[in-house]
């Protein structure tokens, strides 16, 4: 086991490797245009030129990635072009603003999820058709046009909760939850849709399977049949849709932090972007990617502890 | 002998293992036999026995690690490409499910037609083979119209023996043709391809598990047991009087339809058994 | 050759299913309204110039806020004074091509890589995924807005992009496919057929995959729209170019003043996704057959027994059983009417039939595991005199297992591959006896040992994978004869098992049946097994039992005409090959010396 989990993280860690690589080359192509943005409208050619020597611009595109790949590995992201603040602090600072909202609704859609599929697949008839109602919803509505439905309907016509804005935990844990319902619940709704339908659809085919009946004919009650047995084996497909919610709501919430000004890390990318920020453009990445890689381990070690035929390869 | 249509000679075949760390599978230890024009050569053994990778091997479905394939004096173990495909004029297949075995979206008509289009067979003569072939099989002719779903399971491998049939071949595999039917099924399909093998002097490569399938319509029997050929012979030899402890394990495990001889036969095994048992032990 | 070429003729319901997918489409009204309103709006888009008057970046000052119906600006304008009407329907032209090319390209990368990872051998296939595997990782939406100094904000440009990160779930749909099809026999027969590589991809592989891939490109499409449409809304891209999400923004930003900004291109923009994601779902159901329903564990209750005048005894008794499936045009298909049979204590009786003829339906109905598709539309089922039809599943929950166990089938589908063999016996154990884990764990290596298996430990802690078939099936009947049960019913227990081992399990059975005293209800298509091992025989046919008796009258004198048919068709043990091969040098040979003479339709002979 511990020797699976080594072989998945250094498969990871190739893989974030392989993403800063291709993420700095297909930046390479903008050097330019950002140098020229940096000192404004008026610089001349042979001022951009210039001051791409000077920030080693210049050089083969491998020396720069090796560089930074170098800084990068004893912690140092460099230093923002814009505000010269250290790249990882900034990042790490507006990082627990998305994770929180992340994080949570994440949880939140695994839980409901669960729940409401495993329902929809055992009961049928009426919890089956609210089950699918709810994944329809989810998949009709895209969640730009739910955030702000939301923030029409809770934060502007009801003032039941900050429309925008965000209040840290650790500062007051009660504001904390309420800056943060509306983002959740907006990242969520397409979370549980995609995740609902799965788990539904796992556990009907596991149902379906042989043993299931002959676990029957001895003398086993349904729910344990279904919590023991069939739980367990419809959980890998789900675990893997999960992960990639993980990715879509990473996405998502670059729109609904700008939606709900959220000072988070998505905010911060697209700022970043727009400015041309390479070094912070480089560490949005690069983090978002262990972000990913870190979720894959997990995902792929309740995997391996769930079915042991995926333990051994 | 004269008049050898296939000669496996030292056959060897080697899965590689799954993931990377897993050791490699020889699945076939040299394995030598040969099939004469116009005759059927049973090949008998169990799961894992390697008898339908020899099959596979012949048709060039899996590469053969070592050993050779001669087909009508020519050399075919890695034939590929071109001169493999020129092959399926002399050697076709019939599996042994009749389900996957026929594509369910094309009619009965583009399966059968389908290798003699590639042999460049023109359209009209196409038609008039795929009569002759529906009728052949006992199917009725308006069936190259239907899709395979509306075939029962002992239709659908009449389908797929016509199919083999098309390109007029010297030698057909038949892979387990008839244990995926009932038994009534069973027998009547066996009983057509006896007949067509008097017709059109076809040779088989008859593979079966079935002790009593294969004595049925074999001429020659050749029994594998792990990837090795433990016996060969007649026939009526081999499936009543077995040399080989295999063999004969073999024939009484198989319980035969009549109350007496059967507990005649359950003593016998278990005498057997107990022989073995004490042989182990010694 | 009469039985089996009578289906052929009658066979009506079939040439439905051969009418065009696209008319079947026609048919699925959610399919002609979805479809039908995307045309009406792309249409629309397409003559946007001939609507409206205004191109969508004229701003007029006069026109600033204009309300609905105002003069020239049907739907009003926005707070640049752009006519509202002119700005959707540009609008829907962006969008329009914003997914085209988002689909088009994650179909032009994920259809041929993932024919070419399914077709080719594993290390392809290996390099495939992992290539993708590797876009997948890629936060998409973050890689599209940290690009915009690549992109330089051209929606095309990020749109192709997009396309290239939705591909993995194209070439995860395909190779799936192909992997799929690829292990099928018919594939294998067209190449031994001599048809090259490419013709079997497009003839029989492409063939297979193209469902699923246009399910998905209206899921595609839908994505592609949405995410564009969020992206314009955070500003990436340039503003001058129409689109929905410009036009939220702006109008969220003007939500006080005039909701309708924000109202009307939301409301065009949830249309046209929700369309395309209707439309995906009614080509899936079209395409790939009716959704799959939910399985609830419990069956719903049988109805209760109709009484019968004549109430034969046993241990257990089955009388007059029908079973009915409705099939899908809603009419009741009765696959058993009339089984039954009746087993005293310490009785084998083998229940024989070819398939289809209902055998494994009854053993079910006894069980009351019926699917839930199914419903007993009449007949009996005693145990101990008890009726069992009707009773509540928490009632029965108590027989099963305790009075009536069973062997399945298929040994390795029936255990639970996650869970070791010792947990699930414990599992079943404490079913019929409730007692701690700690205890049930303790009884699990006995039991084992008493199925004859010879190093109980080393299985217990097995997962089903690391075990061969016939210790497998050797689990199985130890789960089934944990509770001492009085019955047991084995459904074909040794088919899906070499002939070798076949012998053992029964062997097994023989004696677990002398030593527990069981009743044993044999399941088979194999008169040799009933012969072994049976000693009263009950023949099925098309749902009915036609024909029942002691094995050994059945087998010397049957009575009914089937029973006979089934009888000698079976391969006998003595007749081989008549005729000797033919020479292609001389005349055939009549009669081989080591031939016996009689024809393959030969007498059993005994």
């Amino acid at each position: 086991m511990i020797s699976y989990a080594l072989r998945r993280l250094a498969a990871g860690l190739v893989l974030a490797l392989l993403v800063s690589v291709i993420t700095f080359w297909l930046l390479s192509y903008s050097f330019e245009s950002v140098v020229a943005s940096l000192l404004g409208s008026g610089a001349t050619d042979a001022e951009v030129q210039a001051r791409m020597t000077d920030m080693g611009m210049d050089r083969p595109v491998l020396a720069q990635y090796a560089d930074w790949l170098g800084a990068a590995l004893t912690g140092d992201l460099g230093d923002s072009y814009f505000t010269n603040e250290p790249v990882i602090g900034a990042l790490t600072d507006r990082l627990g603003v998305t994770l929180s909202v992340v994080v949570t609704a994440l949880l939140i859609t695994a839980v409901v999820s669960v729940l409401l599929g495993v329902t929809a697949a055992t009961r049928g008839g009426g919890a089956d058709r609210a089950a699918q109602g709810i994944s329809l919803v989810g998949y009709l509505v895209p969640s730009l046009l739910l955030a702000i439905g939301l923030v029409y309907v809770f934060a502007i016509k009801l003032k039941w909760l900050p429309a925008t804005g965000f209040t840290p935990l650790s500062e007051n844990p009660g504001k904390w939850a309420q800056s943060i319902v509306i983002p959740v619940a907006a990242l969520m709704i397409a979370g549980i849709a995609t995740l609902t339908a799965q788990v539904r659809g796992a556990m009907i085919d596991e149902l379906r399977k042989d043993y299931v009946r002959t676990l029957r004919t001895r003398g086993l009650s349904p729910r344990r049949i279904v919590l023991r047995h069939v739980l367990r084996n419809a959980a890998g497909p789900a675990l893997t849709v999960l992960s990639l919610e993980f990715l879509t709501m990473l996405g998502g919430s670059l729109v609904i932090e700008n939606v709900f000004a959220l000072p988070g890390f998505g905010s911060f990318a697209f700022n970043a972007s727009l400015q041309g920020d390479i070094p912070v453009i480089m560490g949005v990445m690069i983090l978002a990617v262990l972000m990913v890689i870190v979720v894959n381990l997990a995902v792929d070690l309740m995997n391996g502890w769930l079915n042991p035929k995926a333990r051994v390869r | 002998m004269t008049g050898t249509l296939l000669d496996i000679d030292g056959l060897e075949v080697t899965f590689p293992g799954r993931g990377l760390r897993c050791r490699p599978h020889q699945v076939l230890h040299g394995v030598s036999l040969d099939v004469a024009a116009g005759e059927t050569l049973g090949l008998v053994g169990e799961s894992g026995s390697g008898k339908t990778t020899i099959g596979r091997a012949v048709l060039g479905l899996v590469k053969p690690s070592g050993g050779r394939i001669t087909f009508a004096d020519v050399d075919i173990t890695h034939a590929a490409g071109a001169r493999r495909r020129a092959l399926a004029r002399d050697i076709q297949v019939v599996f042994q499910d009749p389900y996957s075995s026929l594509n369910p979206s094309l009619t009965i008509g583009d399966i059968l037609g389908e290798p003699l289009v590639v042999q460049g067979v023109g359209r009209k003569e196409a038609n008039a083979r795929i009569t002759a072939l529906l009728d052949q099989v006992g199917l009725p002719v308006n069936s190259a119209a239907r899709l395979p779903r509306e075939f029962s399971g002992g239709q659908r491998q009449r389908v797929a023996i016509a199919r083999a049939l098309a390109p007029r071949p010297k030698l057909v595999v038949c892979d387990e043709p008839v244990s995926a039917l009932d038994l009534s099924t069973q027998r009547r399909v066996l009983e057509l391809l006896v007949d067509i093998q008097r017709d059109t002097q076809v040779a088989y490569l008859f593979i079966s598990h079935d002790l009593s399938v294969i004595r049925h319509i074999s001429h020659r029997v050749a029994v594998l047991y792990r990837g090795d050929l433990v016996e060969t012979g007649e026939a009526a030899k081999v499936t009543a009087t077995p040399d080989h402890p295999y063999t004969r394990r073999l024939l009484l495990a198989a319980p035969v339809a009549d109350p007496a001889e059967q507990q005649r036969r359950r003593e016998e095994r278990w005498r057997f058994a107990e022989r073995d048992a004490d042989r182990s032990a010694a | 050759m009469t039985a089996d070429t009578t289906t052929a003729n009658t066979a009506p319901e079939s040439v439905a299913q051969r009418i065009s997918t696209l008319r079947r489409l026609a048919r699925n009204p959610q399919a002609v309204i979805t479809a039908s309103t995307l045309m009406v709006i792309v249409v629309a888009g397409l003559l946007a110039s001939v609507i409206s008057s205004h191109g969508p970046s004229h701003a007029s000052l006069d026109a600033i806020n204009a309300g609905i119906g105002t003069d020239g600006y049907p739907l009003g304008a926005d707070k640049d004074g752009r006519d509202i009407l002119a700005l959707l329907l540009h609008s829907i032209n962006t969008s329009v091509v914003t997914a085209l090319i988002g689909t088009g390209l994650a179909l032009a990368v994920g259809v041929p890589a993932g024919l070419i990872g399914g077709y080719f051998g594993s290390r392809v296939r290996a390099a495939t995924e992992w290539l993708f595997n590797l876009i997948m990782t890629f936060p998409g939406l973050l890689l599209l807005i940290v690009l915009m100094p690549v992109t330089k904000g051209d929606f095309r440009a990020t749109m192709a992009l997009f396309g290239v990160l939705l591909a993995p779930n194209v070439f995860r749909i395909v190779r799936n496919q192909v992997l799929g099809v690829k292990n099928e026999l018919y594939v294998d027969a067209a190449r031994v057929s001599g048809l090259p590589d490419r013709r079997i991809l497009a003839r029989h592989v492409l063939f297979a995959v193209r469902g699923p891939v246009v399910i998905a490109s209206a899921f595609l499409a839908g994505t592609s729209i949405s995410v564009q449409a969020g992206l314009a809304f955070l500003g990436v891209g340039n503003s001058e170019v129409p689109s929905f999400g410009a036009m939220i923004h702006s109008g969220f930003a003007n939500l006080y003043v005039a909701p309708s900004q924000f109202a009307i291109p939301s409301l065009l923009l949830g249309i046209i996704t929700a369309s395309l994601v209707l439309f995906g779902n009614a080509l899936r159901d079209t395409l790939e057959g009716s959704p799959r329903k939910p399985q609830p564990i419990v069956t719903p209750t049988p109805r209760a027994a109709t009484g019968t005048s004549e109430r034969a005894e046993g241990l257990l008794v089955v009388e007059d059983l029908a079973i009915s499936y409705e099939s899908p045009d809603g009419k009741p298909n009765e696959v058993v009417r009339g089984s039954g049979f009746t087993v005293q204590a310490g009785e084998t009786l083998g229940l024989v039939g070819e398939s289809g003829s209902g055998k494994t339906q009854t053993a079910f109905a006894v069980l009351g595991v019926l699917p839930p598709a199914a419903r007993v539309t009449r007949g009996s089922v005693r145990l101990d005199g008890r009726e069992l039809l009707g009773l509540p599943d928490r009632e029965m929950r108590k027989i099963r297992g305790r009075t009536i166990a069973y062997v399945p089938q298929e040994p390795m589908s029936n255990l639970d591959p996650s869970l070791t063999v010792g947990a699930q016996l414990a599992t079943s154990i404490r079913a019929v006896e409730p007692m701690p884990r700690a205890e049930a764990r303790q009884r699990v290596l006995p039991l084992l040992g008493q199925v004859g298996i010879p190093d109980p430990e080393r299985v217990a802690g097995s997962y089903p994978h690391q075990i061969s078939g016939g210790m497998a099936q050797r689990v199985l009947i130890a789960g089934a004869v944990a509770g001492r049960p009085h019955v047991l019913i084995a459904d074909e227990p040794t088919t899906a098992l070499d002939v070798t081992v076949q012998a053992e399990i029964l062997d097994l059975l023989h004696d677990l049946r002398k030593r527990l005293n069981m009743a044993v209800v044999l399941v088979t298509h194999n008169f040799g097994m009933v012969a072994d091992f049976c000693d009263r025989v009950a023949v099925m046919r098309q749902g009915e039992v036609v024909e029942t008796g002691t094995t050994t009258e059945t087998f010397d004198a049957p009575r009914h005409e089937y029973t006979r048919m089934l009888l000698d068709s079976i391969l006998d043990d003595t007749t081989t090959r008549s005729d000797a091969p033919p020479r292609a040098d001389a005349p055939p040979l009549v009669d081989g010396p080591q031939h016996t003479d009689a024809p393959i339709g030969g007498k059993r002979t005994s």
